[in-house]
């Protein structure tokens, strides 16, 4: 049931794309029937090899990792299905094979991630998904794109061994890498100065791979000079993989154990996550390229859920958890769109892009509903989670208000950038006297919309994954108090 | 006795040590081939960290032989861990000189800022 990671690790050959793309729809499949089994109640778990939990490497599965595996296998599924055309455009034939299986590679290092029970496979997870993305990113057909990946790998490398190191030194203390097991052993720890350290050393290196800011230098590049369909699989759920272990380890392990911890994390977190909202949204108003607008405006999104993680109450968490599946779902689908556009638009500044809707009439609508779900508009995903961070912000003290206001003035700045982009397509005039209808390929439309009408469906019906962000916040709440 | 103590911990002293050159190395170096060897320094000191804190006082390697008892063993995990990462850093610097070798391909040259300049 869980070898989602196995099966996705084959070697595809010859018909690269459709064993990419069968294999990343079964391990959606796999993904489902997994949380099928969560919502149903008891989580599952899986000791590889046969060793029981404490000594083997366990893999398992509850309601956080259940919505976040949701996120990532959806993510690879619906990027690789639309990923044809765009990547066609874009590498080389002979390199196509290589590219799908790094591509394969990722996903199953994300899986990985997500799935582990163990802190010390993480790590290794941790180091394929990325390796594998520095390849996808590499690939793109700019030479731009090389100097970002560099930087990217420098980056990642650093924090990947930032939390090599804090997980060395708990293991010091605790002898143990299994996350449950660790968290109950730290209570007999007598000397808690490692374990701070650890604390420390694991948020900063997670933080460098989530691309928190003041650390995100190395995304918006990244991000822009990838292949189009890899800064869609990438913006919905890389960084959101290191959040996850970045949330999951702190409340797990740490929260429970340390003094005033809570407190410490708050003021760490909390900061950083307003400072990147409000920097981010403000230089994404001034960004001229479409691709690094949308970039950017990641960075401000990961500050929404940090902000929510860093309220440490279950409200907040599950505004958290809430905006980690819907802002997948906004971006993705805006990036899908981007592709979209890009296959008719070799140049994606916003002052070339005029009269673009009247050309791609869908692919423009299309990008507008994942807009506004992004802002969050009543009626899409975006609004639930947005609703819910401000209700956990009013509950979280004499503070709530000012954290209001921050939430409200960058979901104005979102308003004005979006707005950009919509003024560029819709209403400014067309740079050549070329406006010949030329929609994007069927098989890239379909997905991008099938992702838009998800943003509207989830925005009027959120039960499932407001019912596994729920659990997931008693759950890591529950080891916080 | 406290000066005994802190020399002690040489192991953990080298580690830091090792640890901040490789890092400034990264910052500082403008040049990408230093930059990755910085990394690799980098990388090398956190090996050292679990080597050392695998050690027992007066262990020998983890084998099981006939006849002997009581043995005293280091602990293997750490070093089965290290061994891990060892082949996760080398694979890391392997990719970064691929980029290197490809930046030089389409630039020309591997210094920071005449890249910066480049484009």
């Amino acid at each position: 049931m869980l070898s989602a990671p196995l099966v996705v690790l084959l070697q595809p050959r010859g018909l690269a794309w459709a064993g990419a793309t069968v294999a990343a729809l079964a391990s959606f499949a796999i993904a489902l029937a997994l949380t099928i089994a969560v919502l149903d109640g008891q989580p599952q778990v899986y000791a590889m090899g046969g060793w029981p939990a404490p000594y083997g490497i366990a893999l398992g599965v509850d309601a956080f990792s259940a919505l976040v595996l949701l996120v990532v296998t959806g993510a690879g599924a619906a990027s690789l299905l639309a990923a044809r055309p765009s990547i066609d455009q874009q590498i080389e034939q002979e390199r196509q094979p290589l590219f799908y299986s790094a591509w394969l590679l990722g996903l199953a290092g994300l899986v990985g991630i997500v799935v582990s029970a163990d802190a010390f496979n993480i790590f290794v997870f941790m180091e394929i998904s990325s390796l594998a993305s520095y390849i996808l990113i590499a690939g793109g057909p700019d030479r731009r794109a090389l100097p970002a990946v560099f930087k990217y790998l420098i980056m990642g490398t650093i924090g990947a061994t930032f939390y090599l190191i804090g997980v060395g030194l708990i293991y010091m203390m605790t002898g143990t890498l299994n996350l449950a097991d660790m968290e109950a052993r730290i209570g007999d720890v007598v000397d808690m100065n490692p374990i701070l350290v650890a604390a420390g050393f694991i948020t900063i290196g997670l933080a460098l791979k989530a691309a928190v800011f003041p650390l995100h230098v190395w995304l918006p590049n990244a991000y822009t000079q990838a292949p189009h369909m890899v800064t869609v699989f990438l913006a919905a759920c890389a960084t959101k993989v290191a959040l996850y272990v970045l949330i999951r380890f702190d409340y797990l392990v740490f929260q429970a154990k340390l003094a005033d911890h809570e407190v410490q994390f708050a003021l760490f977190a909390m900061p950083l996550a307003i400072l990147g909202i409000l920097v981010a949204s403000a230089v994404a108003m001034f960004e001229g390229n479409l691709k690094r607008l949308l970039a950017t405006s990641s960075v401000a999104q990961i500050g929404y859920i940090l902000l929510g993680a860093s309220f440490v109450s279950q409200a907040g968490l599950s505004a958290s958890v809430m905006h980690i599946f819907n802002h997948a779902l906004a971006k993705g689908g805006l990036f899908l769109a981007v592709a979209c556009l890009a296959y008719h638009y070799r140049d994606l500044r916003l002052d070339q892009l005029g009269g673009a809707a009247a050309r791609m009439p869908w692919t423009c609508a299309a990008l507008v509903v994942c807009g506004f779900s992004l802002i969050g508009i009543p009626g899409t995903a975006g609004f639930i989670s947005k609703w819910l961070l401000i209700s956990a912000a009013l509950e979280s003290g004499p503070w709530g208000w000012g954290l209001v206001a921050v939430i409200l003035v960058s979901s104005l700045m979102a308003v004005v950038y979006i707005w950009r982009i919509v003024e560029a397509v819709y209403f400014r005039a067309a740079v050549e006297g070329d406006s010949q209808p030329a929609e994007a390929p069927l098989q890239l439309l379909l997905v991008t919309w099938l992702v838009a009408l998800l943003n509207i469906f989830f925005g009027l019906f959120p039960g499932v994954p407001l019912e596994l962000a729920n659990s997931t916040a008693t759950l890591l709440a529950g080891f916080a108090s | 006795m406290k000066l005994l103590e802190l020399l002690g911990y040489f192991n953990y002293w080298v580690f830091a040590i090792i640890l901040t050159v490789g890092l400034y190395a990264v910052i500082r170096k403008t040049n990408l081939i230093k930059k990755l060897i910085g990394l690799s320094i980098f990388q090398s000191a956190v090996f050292l960290m679990y080597i050392t804190m695998d050690k027992v006082e007066g262990g020998t390697a983890p084998i099981i032989q006939t006849g002997v008892e009581n043995q005293i063993f280091s602990n293997p995990l750490p070093q089965v861990l290290i061994l891990t990462a060892i082949v996760v850093g080398v694979s890391t610097l392997a990719l970064g000189l691929a980029i290197v070798v490809r930046i030089n391909e389409s630039y020309g040259t591997i210094e920071e800022r005449e890249i910066l300049d480049a484009d």
